[in-house]
């Protein structure tokens, strides 16, 4: 399973949450299975979804899911100890753990290598951290919706990537769009 | 005259701290500077206040741009070497979706600066602030964070990252050194 498979069969829990969802591929796919005014869309900046979302969770009282990469999470190493000791119980990151840097030609990371991101976040102080396999992801996420304890969640699968048009929407937009959402 | 030092940079740090809460401000990250000690203690202390430190400053952008979106206005405080850090989230998040930040900032590398390779960025920063249209403010004397509530109301107008550079005189020197 790839992280697109995973994305469309996901779409329907995160489609009644706040999500933050990672730069290239990852939001791009999403955009394409389930825009919702619910999503916000990164276009720039790599490494900052489990942060924003965190800002996100512990503004307001939602359940917020970041969706991030295993680079992405390598990029911003540094968010997991902020994650840990702030606790927002309201704050789920979904790390789609593939092993490489998928938007960029799939050049392995160190996640795919000897690095293992749970390990790290549990060092890190995160204190509910489950690890599973791709096709398990659903049943994992909305579990860690109903638990309402902040988790972080890897999900292993395979590299791999499909063809799909990138985002045009304004910036601007999909920042309002969201911020209405985020406020109703 | 040391005492005076510490005393009148403790009564700054409140104004500063004072400043934000009147303007809403309840969501501050932080990144250390020893000239910044005294502004991050009274941070804080605030109860009105959310205080997260970041481990990088990029990562703190990240963290007050959700807290935006959440409905906080948010503030960061960090050193100017920062600049260096987090042109990238500053053009590609907070300017690209039209976010605000007042970003509060220890100009290190200034008169009566003590080592040397703060200079090197100093040298940088008003350039690289200006090549990124950031509105920058420098408060050199004490009278000159006066104008910080209008800065922040200016802030949260237009929707813009915007830079307050205090300086080693304004925070009343480095003491001994």
């Amino acid at each position: 399973m790839i992280r697109s498979e995973i994305l469309r069969e996901i779409a329907p829990i995160l489609r009644d949450q706040l999500v933050v969802c990672n730069i290239g591929l990852p939001s791009q796919e999403l955009h394409m299975i389930d825009d919702q005014p619910t999503n916000f869309y990164m276009l720039g900046t790599m490494g900052l979804s489990s942060s924003i979302g965190l800002g996100l969770a512990l503004a307001q009282p939602k359940t917020v899911i970041a969706i991030d990469g295993d680079g992405s999470v390598l990029t911003n190493l540094g968010t997991l100890p902020t994650i840990a000791n702030n606790v927002a119980d309201n704050y789920i990151l979904l790390i789609i753990d593939n092993g490489s840097y998928g938007s960029t030609g799939d050049q392995p990371t160190y996640a795919g290598k000897k690095t293992r991101l749970e390990a790290v976040a549990a060092a890190c102080g995160c204190e509910n951290v489950v690890t599973c396999q791709a096709e398990e992801t659903g049943k994992v996420v909305q579990a860690a919706i109903d638990s309402k304890k902040m988790t972080i969640i890897v999900s292993k699968c395979e590299s791999g990537n499909i063809k799909l048009p990138v985002i045009t929407k304004d910036p601007v937009v999909i920042r309002d769009r969201f911020m209405t959402a985020v406020a109703s | 005259m040391r005492k005076t030092g510490a005393f009148k940079a403790v009564s700054i740090s409140k104004k500063i701290v004072d400043d934000f809460v009147a303007n809403d401000v309840s969501f501050i990250t932080t990144v250390p500077c020893k000239q910044l000690a005294g502004v991050i203690d009274e941070v804080e202390a605030r109860e009105e206040i959310f205080h997260i430190p970041a481990n990088k400053e990029d990562e703190g952008m990240g963290l007050c741009a959700g807290a935006f979106m959440g409905g906080k206005r948010p503030a960061i405080i960090m050193q100017n070497t920062a600049i260096g850090v987090t042109i990238n989230t500053l053009a590609t998040l907070t300017q690209f979706y039209r976010m605000p930040l007042p970003m509060l900032i220890s100009y290190r590398g200034e008169l009566r600066e003590p080592v040397a390779c703060q200079v090197e960025m100093a040298v940088h920063t008003k350039a690289l602030l200006n090549q990124l249209n950031i509105p920058t403010y420098h408060f050199h004397k004490e009278s000159d964070a006066d104008e910080l509530d209008a800065i922040l109301k200016y802030t949260f107008m237009c929707n813009k990252p915007v830079a307050i550079l205090t300086d080693a005189s304004f925070w009343g020197g480095y003491g001994d050194q």
